[in-house]
């Protein structure tokens, strides 16, 4: 079960791909996009580019994009932390790529899929859980639910469309 | 009659779309009458017997039109594709789909 959409978020602190630990929380952002995806799920992979505008283009505007990865990467090796690192230093994320090994926080926020997408407003209440867009396929769409609901935020209005369907890849579970 | 087997895992959401795009695509070579059989891939154990590398993957006669990367591990997965204009997708580009199944359905078929 996801976290509710105006509840607080649940906090974490993950090390990103040089072990560096990045919390949740930085104190100043004026919003948070939090993003559960992988690095082998051609759901995540199809959207990711788009998912990368939107941490390049909200930049300016105080919000801080933070992509996680929960899967198990023992019998998933693509999604292991070198994998990962492999696509950081490709230049393929716009913002840190944390990882999520003990699966805890993935966990906490109920995700499910791959990607999941989540923002967070100052107060660090959810305030829009689904997909980026309506179609995978449909790039011209370029997380359009996911900016409606940023500039919804930061314009301190409520968020329109609060909830959408999340769509990809199950999260590989530890067995 | 040849074999044609849409191996899945429900874990992944895309067998429909394959399944429809399959079906489009023996129905425009003029083989509506084909049929295809679902498989699903439940556990670890049957993805490693059926060498199966992500949903879903299509097989003609036991044979993978769409063949994965051979160092490809088998496992309960989404499968990744290319269309052919190089996006990333869950299912095959159904040009590659229409090409497989002129490649590999028997002769005696395509001719009927």
């Amino acid at each position: 079960m996801s976290v509710a959409i105006g509840a607080p978020a649940p906090t974490f602190t993950l090390p990103d791909t040089d072990g560096t630990p990045t919390p949740l929380h930085n104190g100043d952002s004026a919003a948070t996009v939090v993003v559960f995806t992988c690095n082998h799920c051609p759901y995540a992979l199809a959207w990711h580019n788009r998912l990368q505008a939107v941490a390049r283009d909200y930049l300016p505007r105080g919000v801080r994009v933070l992509q996680i990865n929960a899967n198990d990467a023992e019998r998933y090796p693509h999604d292991s932390p070198a994998a990962m690192a492999e696509r950081v230093n490709a230049g393929e994320f716009a913002g840190p790529y944390l990882h999520d090994s003990s699966q805890e926080v993935a966990r906490a926020w109920g995700a499910a899929v791959t990607p999941d997408v989540y923002v967070l407003d100052s107060e660090g209440e959810i305030v829009y859980h689904g997909a980026p867009d309506a179609d995978h396929t449909d790039e011209s769409l370029d997380a359009e639910w996911l900016r409606e609901a940023l500039d919804d935020v930061l314009a301190e209005r409520p968020v329109a469309r609060a909830e959408t369907t999340p769509v990809g890849c199950s999260i590989k579970w530890l067995s | 009659m040849p074999t044609i087997e849409l191996l899945y895992w429900d874990g992944c959401p895309s067998h429909p779309e394959a399944l429809r795009d399959l079906r489009g695509a023996l129905d425009e070579l003029g083989h509506p009458e084909l049929e295809v059989a679902l498989v699903e891939i439940v556990t670890e154990e049957q993805a490693t017997e059926q060498a199966f590398v992500g949903s879903p993957t299509l097989r003609i006669d036991g044979v993978d039109p769409l063949p994965p990367p051979a160092d490809e591990p088998p496992s309960l997965t989404c499968r990744v594709y290319r269309l052919r204009d190089g996006r990333y997708s869950p299912t095959p580009d159904p040009a590659d789909l229409r090409d497989a199944l002129r490649r590999l359905l028997p002769t005696s078929i395509q001719e009927a």
